[in-house]
Protein backbone atom coordinates (compact mmCIF):
# COMPACT_ATOMS: atom_id res chain seq x y z
CA UNK A 1 0.00 0.00 0.00
CA UNK A 2 1.15 3.54 -0.80
CA UNK A 3 -0.11 6.39 1.34
CA UNK A 4 0.21 10.02 0.27
CA UNK A 5 -0.52 13.17 2.27
CA UNK A 6 -1.12 16.51 0.54
CA UNK A 7 -0.49 19.84 2.29
CA UNK A 8 -1.94 23.04 0.89
CA UNK A 9 -4.07 26.02 1.72
CA UNK A 10 -7.81 25.63 1.17
CA UNK A 11 -8.54 26.65 -2.41
CA UNK A 12 -5.22 25.49 -3.90
CA UNK A 13 -6.58 22.24 -5.27
CA UNK A 14 -5.12 19.64 -2.90
CA UNK A 15 -8.43 17.77 -2.66
CA UNK A 16 -8.67 17.72 -6.45
CA UNK A 17 -5.06 16.51 -6.67
CA UNK A 18 -5.74 13.71 -4.18
CA UNK A 19 -8.76 12.50 -6.19
CA UNK A 20 -7.07 13.00 -9.52
CA UNK A 21 -4.11 10.86 -8.60
CA UNK A 22 -6.48 8.22 -7.22
CA UNK A 23 -8.46 8.25 -10.47
CA UNK A 24 -5.28 7.67 -12.48
CA UNK A 25 -4.32 4.70 -10.32
CA UNK A 26 -7.87 3.29 -10.50
CA UNK A 27 -7.67 3.33 -14.29
CA UNK A 28 -4.37 1.47 -13.99
CA UNK A 29 -6.21 -1.30 -12.13
CA UNK A 30 -5.38 -0.43 -8.52
CA UNK A 31 -7.66 0.10 -5.56
CA UNK A 32 -7.78 3.66 -4.26
CA UNK A 33 -9.19 6.03 -1.66
CA UNK A 34 -8.96 9.84 -1.52
CA UNK A 35 -10.20 12.02 1.30
CA UNK A 36 -9.60 15.50 2.69
CA UNK A 37 -9.30 16.36 6.35
CA UNK A 38 -12.04 18.78 7.30
CA UNK A 39 -11.52 21.53 9.79
CA UNK A 40 -12.75 25.10 9.66
CA UNK A 41 -13.70 25.71 6.03
CA UNK A 42 -12.15 29.00 4.99
CA UNK A 43 -10.04 29.91 2.01
CA UNK A 44 -6.34 30.03 2.85
CA UNK A 45 -6.52 27.81 5.95
CA UNK A 46 -3.98 24.96 6.08
CA UNK A 47 -5.57 21.80 4.73
CA UNK A 48 -4.55 18.17 4.40
CA UNK A 49 -5.80 15.64 1.90
CA UNK A 50 -4.90 11.99 1.51
CA UNK A 51 -4.61 9.34 -1.18
CA UNK A 52 -4.33 5.60 -0.52
CA UNK A 53 -3.34 3.17 -3.26
CA UNK A 54 -3.12 -0.61 -3.07
CA UNK A 55 -3.10 -3.66 -5.30
CA UNK A 56 -5.92 -5.27 -3.30
CA UNK A 57 -9.28 -3.72 -2.35
CA UNK A 58 -8.93 -1.03 0.32
CA UNK A 59 -11.34 -1.65 3.20
CA UNK A 60 -9.84 0.36 6.04
CA UNK A 61 -11.24 3.81 6.77
CA UNK A 62 -8.82 5.20 9.33
CA UNK A 63 -6.70 8.31 8.80
CA UNK A 64 -3.24 8.07 7.24
CA UNK A 65 -0.68 8.43 10.06
CA UNK A 66 2.56 7.37 8.34
CA UNK A 67 2.54 8.59 4.74
CA UNK A 68 5.09 7.27 2.25
CA UNK A 69 5.03 10.56 0.36
CA UNK A 70 4.15 14.07 1.53
CA UNK A 71 3.34 16.59 -1.21
CA UNK A 72 3.61 20.25 -0.17
CA UNK A 73 1.77 22.57 -2.56
CA UNK A 74 2.35 25.67 -0.49
CA UNK A 75 5.93 26.25 0.79
CA UNK A 76 4.86 28.90 3.33
CA UNK A 77 3.17 26.06 5.26
CA UNK A 78 6.63 24.82 6.30
CA UNK A 79 6.61 27.60 8.92
CA UNK A 80 3.12 26.74 10.21
CA UNK A 81 2.64 23.00 9.96
CA UNK A 82 4.89 20.02 10.64
CA UNK A 83 4.61 18.57 7.14
CA UNK A 84 6.93 15.68 7.99
CA UNK A 85 4.82 14.50 10.95
CA UNK A 86 4.66 10.69 10.93
CA UNK A 87 6.55 10.43 7.63
CA UNK A 88 7.58 6.83 6.98
CA UNK A 89 11.32 6.15 7.64
CA UNK A 90 12.20 6.08 3.93
CA UNK A 91 9.48 8.60 3.07
CA UNK A 92 9.73 11.29 0.42
CA UNK A 93 8.85 14.98 0.64
CA UNK A 94 7.78 16.49 -2.68
CA UNK A 95 8.02 20.24 -2.31
CA UNK A 96 6.94 23.21 -4.41
CA UNK A 97 10.30 25.06 -4.17
CA UNK A 98 13.63 25.59 -5.95
CA UNK A 99 15.72 24.12 -3.16
CA UNK A 100 15.10 22.23 0.06
CA UNK A 101 15.15 24.38 3.20
CA UNK A 102 17.58 23.56 6.01
CA UNK A 103 14.64 22.54 8.22
CA UNK A 104 14.17 19.42 6.04
CA UNK A 105 17.88 18.44 6.07
CA UNK A 106 18.45 14.69 6.24
CA UNK A 107 15.17 13.84 4.53
CA UNK A 108 14.60 12.68 0.97
CA UNK A 109 13.28 15.97 -0.42
CA UNK A 110 12.44 16.35 -4.11
CA UNK A 111 11.99 19.96 -5.18
CA UNK A 112 9.88 21.14 -8.09
CA UNK A 113 9.47 24.89 -8.73
CA UNK A 114 5.83 24.18 -9.44
CA UNK A 115 4.55 27.75 -9.08
CA UNK A 116 7.08 28.99 -11.64
CA UNK A 117 6.40 26.07 -14.00
CA UNK A 118 2.66 26.57 -13.72
CA UNK A 119 3.08 30.28 -14.41
CA UNK A 120 -0.10 32.05 -15.36
CA UNK A 121 -2.08 28.81 -15.48
CA UNK A 122 -1.71 28.59 -11.67
CA UNK A 123 -2.00 24.78 -11.90
CA UNK A 124 0.51 24.13 -9.13
CA UNK A 125 -1.51 21.06 -8.17
CA UNK A 126 -1.31 19.57 -11.68
CA UNK A 127 2.44 20.19 -11.93
CA UNK A 128 2.95 18.41 -8.61
CA UNK A 129 0.68 15.51 -9.56
CA UNK A 130 2.85 15.08 -12.66
CA UNK A 131 5.98 15.22 -10.50
CA UNK A 132 4.46 12.65 -8.12
CA UNK A 133 3.96 10.27 -11.04
CA UNK A 134 7.68 10.59 -11.78
CA UNK A 135 8.62 9.99 -8.13
CA UNK A 136 6.44 6.86 -7.93
CA UNK A 137 7.42 5.65 -11.42
CA UNK A 138 3.86 5.81 -12.73
CA UNK A 139 3.03 6.53 -16.37
CA UNK A 140 2.46 10.23 -16.93
CA UNK A 141 -0.27 9.64 -19.52
CA UNK A 142 -2.58 7.99 -17.00
CA UNK A 143 -2.29 11.05 -14.75
CA UNK A 144 -2.82 13.52 -17.57
CA UNK A 145 -5.85 11.55 -18.80
CA UNK A 146 -7.33 11.49 -15.28
CA UNK A 147 -6.74 15.25 -14.96
CA UNK A 148 -8.57 15.86 -18.21
CA UNK A 149 -11.37 13.52 -17.07
CA UNK A 150 -11.85 15.51 -13.86
CA UNK A 151 -11.14 19.06 -15.04
CA UNK A 152 -11.53 18.90 -18.81
CA UNK A 153 -15.04 20.30 -18.71
CA UNK A 154 -13.77 23.64 -17.44
CA UNK A 155 -10.18 23.93 -18.69
CA UNK A 156 -8.49 23.47 -22.07
CA UNK A 157 -7.18 19.91 -22.35
CA UNK A 158 -3.80 21.03 -23.74
CA UNK A 159 -3.24 23.29 -20.77
CA UNK A 160 -3.94 20.44 -18.36
CA UNK A 161 -1.69 17.97 -20.18
CA UNK A 162 1.15 20.49 -20.42
CA UNK A 163 1.09 21.23 -16.68
CA UNK A 164 1.14 17.53 -15.77
CA UNK A 165 3.88 16.69 -18.29
CA UNK A 166 6.11 19.59 -17.20
CA UNK A 167 5.91 18.42 -13.60
CA UNK A 168 6.70 14.87 -14.66
CA UNK A 169 9.67 15.98 -16.79
CA UNK A 170 11.10 17.87 -13.84
CA UNK A 171 11.75 14.68 -11.81
CA UNK A 172 11.99 11.91 -14.37
CA UNK B 1 -25.17 -4.85 -16.55
CA UNK B 2 -22.86 -2.59 -14.54
CA UNK B 3 -20.81 0.42 -15.51
CA UNK B 4 -17.06 0.74 -14.94
CA UNK B 5 -15.89 1.74 -11.46
CA UNK B 6 -15.73 5.50 -10.93
CA UNK B 7 -14.23 7.54 -8.13
CA UNK B 8 -17.15 8.81 -6.09
CA UNK B 9 -17.62 9.96 -2.52
CA UNK B 10 -20.36 8.28 -0.51
CA UNK B 11 -22.40 11.48 -0.84
CA UNK B 12 -21.99 11.54 -4.62
CA UNK B 13 -22.77 7.83 -4.85
CA UNK B 14 -26.07 8.30 -3.01
CA UNK B 15 -26.91 11.32 -5.18
CA UNK B 16 -26.36 9.06 -8.22
CA UNK B 17 -28.72 6.48 -6.68
CA UNK B 18 -31.30 9.25 -6.22
CA UNK B 19 -30.87 10.32 -9.85
CA UNK B 20 -31.58 6.75 -10.94
CA UNK B 21 -34.53 6.34 -8.58
CA UNK B 22 -35.77 9.77 -9.72
CA UNK B 23 -38.14 10.35 -6.79
CA UNK B 24 -41.23 12.50 -7.28
CA UNK B 25 -40.59 14.79 -4.31
CA UNK B 26 -37.42 15.72 -2.42
CA UNK B 27 -37.95 18.09 0.52
CA UNK B 28 -34.49 19.33 1.44
CA UNK B 29 -32.66 21.27 4.08
CA UNK B 30 -28.84 21.32 4.03
CA UNK B 31 -26.62 20.18 6.87
CA UNK B 32 -23.01 19.00 6.96
CA UNK B 33 -22.04 16.25 6.13
CA UNK B 34 -25.09 15.20 4.11
CA UNK B 35 -25.19 18.41 2.02
CA UNK B 36 -23.32 16.86 -0.95
CA UNK B 37 -26.21 14.41 -1.29
CA UNK B 38 -28.99 16.96 -1.79
CA UNK B 39 -26.63 19.32 -3.61
CA UNK B 40 -25.70 16.50 -5.97
CA UNK B 41 -29.32 15.60 -6.58
CA UNK B 42 -30.32 19.26 -7.07
CA UNK B 43 -27.55 19.54 -9.67
CA UNK B 44 -28.98 16.54 -11.53
CA UNK B 45 -32.42 18.18 -11.51
CA UNK B 46 -30.92 21.46 -12.78
CA UNK B 47 -29.23 19.50 -15.58
CA UNK B 48 -32.51 17.82 -16.50
CA UNK B 49 -31.10 14.41 -15.57
CA UNK B 50 -33.60 13.96 -12.72
CA UNK B 51 -37.12 15.30 -12.53
CA UNK B 52 -38.22 15.32 -8.90
CA UNK B 53 -39.92 18.29 -7.29
CA UNK B 54 -37.37 19.91 -4.98
CA UNK B 55 -39.00 21.55 -1.99
CA UNK B 56 -36.78 24.02 -0.16
CA UNK B 57 -38.11 23.95 3.36
CA UNK B 58 -37.16 26.07 6.36
CA UNK B 59 -35.99 23.27 8.67
CA UNK B 60 -35.57 19.52 8.95
CA UNK B 61 -38.79 19.37 10.97
CA UNK B 62 -40.53 20.71 7.88
CA UNK B 63 -38.52 18.46 5.57
CA UNK B 64 -39.88 15.32 7.20
CA UNK B 65 -43.36 16.82 7.54
CA UNK B 66 -43.41 17.59 3.81
CA UNK B 67 -42.02 14.13 3.10
CA UNK B 68 -44.87 12.46 4.99
CA UNK B 69 -47.49 14.47 3.12
CA UNK B 70 -45.92 13.73 -0.24
CA UNK B 71 -45.36 10.03 0.42
CA UNK B 72 -48.94 9.50 1.62
CA UNK B 73 -50.34 11.52 -1.25
CA UNK B 74 -48.78 8.98 -3.60
CA UNK B 75 -45.37 10.41 -4.48
CA UNK B 76 -42.08 8.58 -4.00
CA UNK B 77 -40.22 10.81 -1.55
CA UNK B 78 -36.59 10.99 -0.45
CA UNK B 79 -34.77 13.35 1.88
CA UNK B 80 -31.45 13.45 3.72
CA UNK B 81 -30.09 14.74 7.02
CA UNK B 82 -27.42 14.55 9.72
CA UNK B 83 -26.96 15.20 13.42
CA UNK B 84 -28.90 18.26 14.62
CA UNK B 85 -31.11 17.96 11.57
CA UNK B 86 -32.15 14.47 12.57
CA UNK B 87 -32.60 15.68 16.14
CA UNK B 88 -34.88 18.49 14.99
CA UNK B 89 -36.95 16.13 12.84
CA UNK B 90 -37.03 13.30 15.41
CA UNK B 91 -40.60 14.12 16.46
CA UNK B 92 -41.75 13.81 12.87
CA UNK B 93 -39.75 10.62 12.17
CA UNK B 94 -41.95 8.92 14.77
CA UNK B 95 -45.02 10.25 12.98
CA UNK B 96 -43.74 9.05 9.59
CA UNK B 97 -43.38 5.56 11.04
CA UNK B 98 -46.78 5.62 12.73
CA UNK B 99 -48.48 6.88 9.57
CA UNK B 100 -46.63 4.15 7.68
CA UNK B 101 -45.13 6.65 5.26
CA UNK B 102 -42.45 4.88 3.16
CA UNK B 103 -40.06 7.85 3.09
CA UNK B 104 -36.44 7.06 2.26
CA UNK B 105 -33.81 9.17 3.99
CA UNK B 106 -30.04 9.24 3.53
CA UNK B 107 -28.21 9.94 6.78
CA UNK B 108 -24.63 11.17 6.98
CA UNK B 109 -23.98 10.18 10.58
CA UNK B 110 -22.57 13.00 12.68
CA UNK B 111 -22.17 13.58 16.41
CA UNK B 112 -24.96 15.41 18.19
CA UNK B 113 -24.12 18.69 19.88
CA UNK B 114 -22.76 19.63 22.27
CA UNK B 115 -20.12 20.59 22.09
CA UNK B 116 -20.90 21.33 18.47
CA UNK B 117 -18.94 19.05 16.15
CA UNK B 118 -19.28 18.11 12.49
CA UNK B 119 -17.63 14.67 12.47
CA UNK B 120 -18.91 11.14 12.66
CA UNK B 121 -20.43 9.17 15.43
CA UNK B 122 -23.75 7.35 15.61
CA UNK B 123 -25.47 9.41 18.31
CA UNK B 124 -27.87 10.92 15.74
CA UNK B 125 -29.05 7.49 14.55
CA UNK B 126 -29.39 6.29 18.13
CA UNK B 127 -31.60 9.27 18.97
CA UNK B 128 -34.27 7.87 16.61
CA UNK B 129 -33.56 4.26 17.55
CA UNK B 130 -37.10 3.68 18.83
CA UNK B 131 -38.93 5.80 16.24
CA UNK B 132 -40.08 2.84 14.17
CA UNK B 133 -37.86 3.79 11.22
CA UNK B 134 -35.70 1.10 9.62
CA UNK B 135 -31.95 1.85 9.81
CA UNK B 136 -29.41 0.19 7.54
CA UNK B 137 -25.68 1.01 7.88
CA UNK B 138 -23.25 1.10 4.94
CA UNK B 139 -19.57 0.24 5.34
CA UNK B 140 -18.37 2.18 2.29
CA UNK B 141 -19.52 4.30 -0.64
CA UNK B 142 -20.46 1.29 -2.77
CA UNK B 143 -22.69 -0.08 -0.03
CA UNK B 144 -24.28 3.33 0.52
CA UNK B 145 -25.21 3.42 -3.18
CA UNK B 146 -26.46 -0.17 -3.22
CA UNK B 147 -28.53 0.14 -0.04
CA UNK B 148 -30.03 3.40 -1.31
CA UNK B 149 -31.36 1.54 -4.36
CA UNK B 150 -32.76 -1.25 -2.19
CA UNK B 151 -34.35 1.25 0.24
CA UNK B 152 -37.49 2.22 -1.75
CA UNK B 153 -38.34 -1.44 -2.40
CA UNK B 154 -38.04 -2.19 1.31
CA UNK B 155 -39.90 0.93 2.48
CA UNK B 156 -42.80 0.49 0.04
CA UNK B 157 -43.31 -3.25 0.45
CA UNK B 158 -46.94 -3.77 1.55
CA UNK B 159 -45.83 -5.83 4.58
CA UNK B 160 -43.45 -3.06 5.69
CA UNK B 161 -44.55 0.52 4.78
CA UNK B 162 -42.04 2.22 7.06
CA UNK B 163 -39.44 4.99 6.66
CA UNK B 164 -35.99 3.64 5.75
CA UNK B 165 -32.80 5.42 6.82
CA UNK B 166 -29.64 4.59 4.86
CA UNK B 167 -26.81 5.55 7.18
CA UNK B 168 -23.22 6.24 6.16
CA UNK B 169 -20.44 7.60 8.35
CA UNK B 170 -20.14 11.37 8.00
CA UNK B 171 -16.95 12.52 6.21
CA UNK B 172 -15.36 9.06 6.54
CA UNK B 173 -17.73 7.85 3.81
CA UNK B 174 -19.77 10.89 2.71
CA UNK B 175 -16.61 12.78 1.69
CA UNK B 176 -14.17 9.95 0.97
CA UNK B 177 -13.73 9.12 -2.72
CA UNK B 178 -13.58 5.42 -3.54
CA UNK B 179 -14.25 3.21 -6.55
CA UNK B 180 -18.01 2.76 -6.99
CA UNK B 181 -19.72 0.67 -9.64
CA UNK B 182 -23.17 1.96 -10.61
CA UNK B 183 -25.91 -0.10 -12.20
CA UNK B 184 -26.97 1.01 -15.66
CA UNK B 185 -29.74 3.60 -15.30
CA UNK B 186 -32.46 1.47 -16.89
CA UNK B 187 -31.49 -1.57 -14.80
CA UNK B 188 -31.63 0.50 -11.60
CA UNK B 189 -34.98 2.01 -12.57
CA UNK B 190 -36.49 -1.35 -13.41
CA UNK B 191 -35.26 -2.75 -10.09
CA UNK B 192 -36.81 0.11 -8.11
CA UNK B 193 -40.06 0.06 -10.10
CA UNK B 194 -43.16 2.22 -9.76
CA UNK B 195 -44.30 3.77 -6.48
CA UNK B 196 -47.41 2.11 -5.12
CA UNK B 197 -48.99 2.47 -1.71
CA UNK B 198 -52.27 0.93 -0.57
CA UNK B 199 -54.21 4.05 0.50
CA UNK B 200 -53.13 7.16 -1.36
CA UNK B 201 -54.57 10.35 0.10
CA UNK B 202 -55.28 11.64 -3.38
CA UNK B 203 -57.26 8.57 -4.41
CA UNK B 204 -60.71 10.23 -4.36
CA UNK B 205 -62.47 6.97 -5.20
CA UNK B 206 -61.45 5.58 -1.81
CA UNK B 207 -61.24 8.50 0.60
CA UNK B 208 -59.29 7.76 3.79
CA UNK B 209 -58.56 9.53 7.04
CA UNK B 210 -54.87 9.44 7.96
CA UNK B 211 -53.14 10.36 11.17
CA UNK B 212 -56.19 10.52 13.43
CA UNK B 213 -56.28 10.70 17.21
CA UNK B 214 -55.84 7.34 19.00
CA UNK B 215 -56.77 7.12 22.63
CA UNK B 216 -55.98 4.26 25.06
CA UNK B 217 -58.51 2.13 23.21
CA UNK B 218 -56.37 1.94 20.02
CA UNK B 219 -52.89 3.49 20.55
CA UNK B 220 -51.32 0.26 21.83
CA UNK B 221 -52.62 -1.82 18.90
CA UNK B 222 -51.45 0.73 16.32
CA UNK B 223 -47.97 0.86 17.84
CA UNK B 224 -47.92 -2.94 17.88
CA UNK B 225 -48.64 -2.99 14.13
CA UNK B 226 -45.41 -1.04 13.61
CA UNK B 227 -43.61 -3.77 15.50
CA UNK B 228 -45.09 -6.39 13.17
CA UNK B 229 -44.02 -4.31 10.15
CA UNK B 230 -40.48 -4.11 11.53
CA UNK B 231 -40.37 -7.88 11.95
CA UNK B 232 -41.61 -8.30 8.38
CA UNK B 233 -38.81 -6.03 7.18
CA UNK B 234 -36.14 -8.68 7.84
CA UNK B 235 -37.37 -11.31 5.34
CA UNK B 236 -38.36 -8.56 2.88
CA UNK B 237 -34.83 -7.13 3.05
CA UNK B 238 -33.33 -10.56 2.40
CA UNK B 239 -35.60 -10.98 -0.61
CA UNK B 240 -34.77 -7.54 -2.04
CA UNK B 241 -31.05 -8.07 -1.36
CA UNK B 242 -31.27 -11.36 -3.21
CA UNK B 243 -32.90 -9.69 -6.23
CA UNK B 244 -30.24 -6.96 -6.08
CA UNK B 245 -27.52 -9.61 -6.00
CA UNK B 246 -28.85 -11.08 -9.24
CA UNK B 247 -28.35 -7.68 -10.89
CA UNK B 248 -25.12 -6.52 -9.27
CA UNK B 249 -23.23 -9.55 -7.94
CA UNK B 250 -23.12 -7.81 -4.56
CA UNK B 251 -24.94 -9.68 -1.79
CA UNK B 252 -26.19 -8.07 1.41
CA UNK B 253 -27.59 -9.62 4.57
CA UNK B 254 -29.07 -8.03 7.67
CA UNK B 255 -26.08 -9.44 9.60
CA UNK B 256 -22.81 -10.17 7.83
CA UNK B 257 -20.28 -12.52 9.44
CA UNK B 258 -16.60 -12.23 8.48
CA UNK B 259 -14.18 -15.03 9.43
CA UNK B 260 -16.49 -16.12 12.24
CA UNK B 261 -16.01 -19.87 11.61
CA UNK B 262 -14.04 -21.25 14.52
CA UNK B 263 -13.54 -17.80 16.05
CA UNK B 264 -12.94 -17.51 19.81
CA UNK B 265 -13.27 -13.75 19.82
CA UNK B 266 -15.53 -11.61 17.61
CA UNK B 267 -16.06 -7.89 17.25
CA UNK B 268 -19.54 -6.48 16.51
CA UNK B 269 -19.84 -3.02 14.97
CA UNK B 270 -21.73 -0.73 12.57
CA UNK B 271 -20.60 1.36 9.61
CA UNK B 272 -17.19 2.14 8.13
CA UNK B 273 -15.29 0.64 11.07
CA UNK B 274 -16.21 -2.81 9.75
CA UNK B 275 -13.74 -2.42 6.88
CA UNK B 276 -10.85 -1.55 9.18
CA UNK B 277 -11.76 -4.47 11.47
CA UNK B 278 -11.69 -6.86 8.47
CA UNK B 279 -8.06 -5.89 7.77
CA UNK B 280 -7.12 -6.52 11.41
CA UNK B 281 -8.97 -9.85 11.42
CA UNK B 282 -6.99 -10.95 8.33
CA UNK B 283 -3.69 -9.98 9.99
CA UNK B 284 -4.51 -11.79 13.22
CA UNK B 285 -5.84 -14.86 11.39
CA UNK B 286 -2.52 -15.00 9.50
CA UNK B 287 -0.81 -15.02 12.92
CA UNK B 288 -2.98 -17.95 13.99
CA UNK B 289 -5.45 -16.02 16.17
CA UNK B 290 -9.07 -17.23 15.97
CA UNK B 291 -10.81 -13.87 15.57
CA UNK B 292 -13.73 -12.64 13.47
CA UNK B 293 -16.29 -9.92 12.88
CA UNK B 294 -20.07 -9.64 12.84
CA UNK B 295 -21.14 -6.55 10.98
CA UNK B 296 -24.72 -5.42 11.44
CA UNK B 297 -26.09 -4.12 8.16
CA UNK B 298 -29.50 -3.67 9.78
CA UNK B 299 -29.63 -1.96 13.16
CA UNK B 300 -33.41 -1.50 12.98
CA UNK B 301 -34.84 -4.05 12.82
CA UNK B 302 -32.17 -5.69 14.97
CA UNK B 303 -31.87 -9.24 13.56
CA UNK B 304 -31.81 -10.74 17.03
CA UNK B 305 -32.22 -14.36 15.96
CA UNK B 306 -29.43 -14.22 13.36
CA UNK B 307 -27.14 -12.36 15.77
CA UNK B 308 -27.67 -15.05 18.39
CA UNK B 309 -27.12 -17.89 15.91
CA UNK B 310 -23.92 -16.28 14.63
CA UNK B 311 -22.42 -15.59 18.06
CA UNK B 312 -23.81 -17.98 20.68
CA UNK B 313 -20.91 -20.44 20.48
CA UNK B 314 -18.16 -17.80 20.51
CA UNK B 315 -16.22 -17.39 23.74
CA UNK B 316 -15.78 -13.60 23.73
CA UNK B 317 -17.76 -10.94 21.87
CA UNK B 318 -16.55 -7.33 21.96
CA UNK B 319 -19.15 -4.76 20.97
CA UNK B 320 -17.82 -1.48 19.54
CA UNK B 321 -20.30 1.36 20.05
CA UNK B 322 -19.85 4.70 18.28
CA UNK B 323 -22.33 6.28 20.69
CA UNK B 324 -22.75 6.23 24.43
CA UNK B 325 -25.63 6.41 26.86
CA UNK B 326 -24.64 8.36 29.96
CA UNK B 327 -25.89 6.45 32.97
CA UNK B 328 -26.83 3.38 30.92
CA UNK B 329 -25.42 0.76 28.55
CA UNK B 330 -24.13 1.87 25.13
CA UNK B 331 -26.91 1.18 22.60
CA UNK B 332 -25.35 -1.57 20.46
CA UNK B 333 -24.03 -3.34 23.55
CA UNK B 334 -27.51 -3.30 25.08
CA UNK B 335 -28.90 -4.93 21.90
CA UNK B 336 -26.23 -7.63 21.97
CA UNK B 337 -26.82 -8.30 25.66
CA UNK B 338 -30.51 -8.86 24.91
CA UNK B 339 -29.78 -11.02 21.84
CA UNK B 340 -27.26 -13.21 23.71
CA UNK B 341 -29.18 -13.44 26.99
CA UNK B 342 -28.86 -16.91 28.50
CA UNK B 343 -25.75 -17.88 26.50
CA UNK B 344 -22.27 -18.38 27.94
CA UNK B 345 -20.77 -15.63 25.78
CA UNK B 346 -18.37 -13.29 27.58
CA UNK B 347 -19.77 -9.99 26.28
CA UNK B 348 -17.64 -6.83 26.47
CA UNK B 349 -18.46 -3.20 25.81
CA UNK B 350 -16.21 -0.64 24.10
CA UNK B 351 -17.01 2.94 23.12
CA UNK B 352 -14.91 4.57 20.39
CA UNK B 353 -14.78 7.34 17.83
CA UNK B 354 -17.10 9.89 19.45
CA UNK B 355 -17.11 13.21 17.60
CA UNK B 356 -15.02 11.77 14.78
CA UNK B 357 -12.05 10.50 16.78
CA UNK B 358 -10.15 8.10 14.56
CA UNK B 359 -9.95 4.35 15.27
CA UNK B 360 -6.63 2.82 14.22
CA UNK B 361 -5.93 -0.82 13.39
CA UNK B 362 -3.59 -1.10 16.42
CA UNK B 363 -6.49 -0.13 18.69
CA UNK B 364 -8.72 -2.81 17.15
CA UNK B 365 -5.90 -5.30 17.58
CA UNK B 366 -5.72 -4.31 21.26
CA UNK B 367 -9.43 -5.16 21.65
CA UNK B 368 -8.74 -8.65 20.30
CA UNK B 369 -5.62 -9.14 22.43
CA UNK B 370 -7.49 -7.89 25.52
CA UNK B 371 -5.18 -4.91 25.95
CA UNK B 372 -7.78 -2.19 25.42
CA UNK B 373 -9.66 -0.04 27.85
CA UNK B 374 -13.42 0.32 27.52
CA UNK B 375 -13.14 3.81 26.00
CA UNK B 376 -10.85 3.38 23.00
CA UNK B 377 -8.67 6.41 22.28
CA UNK B 378 -9.94 8.43 25.25
CA UNK B 379 -7.24 10.66 26.73
CA UNK B 380 -6.84 10.72 30.50
CA UNK B 381 -8.28 8.26 32.98
CA UNK B 382 -11.84 7.03 32.40
CA UNK B 383 -14.30 7.67 35.19
CA UNK B 384 -14.83 4.76 37.63
CA UNK B 385 -17.22 2.08 36.35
Amino acid sequence: MKEIRWHARAGQGAKTASQLYATARLHEGQSVQAFPEYGPERRGAPLRAYTRIDDKPIRRHDAIMHPDVVVVLEPSLLHEVDVTEGLAPDGIVLLNADTAPASLAGLDVRCVPAARIAGDSKFVNLVLVGALAAVLHDPVDAVADAAIELLGGKVAHDEIRTAVEKGYACLS
Amino acid sequence: MATEARILTGGQAVAEAMRQIDPDVVPMYPITPQTPIIQGFATFVAQGRAHGELVDVESEHSAMSAAIGAALAGARTITATSSQGLALMAEVVYIAASMRAPVVMAVGNRALSGPINIHCDHSDSMLVRDSGAIQLFAENAQEAYDLMLIAPRLAEHPDVLLPVLICQDGFTITHSAEPVVLLEDDVAREFVGEYRIPNSLLDVRYPTTQGPFAMPDYYFELRHQQLAAMQAALPVFEQMASEFYALSGRRYHSVEPYALDGADHAIVCLGSTGGTVKDVVDELRAEGEAVGLLELRSFRPLPRHDVRTALDSIRTVSVLDRADSPGGAPPLFAELAAALHGTEVDLRSFVYGLGGRDLHPEQIRAVFTEDSGAYIGLRGAPCPA
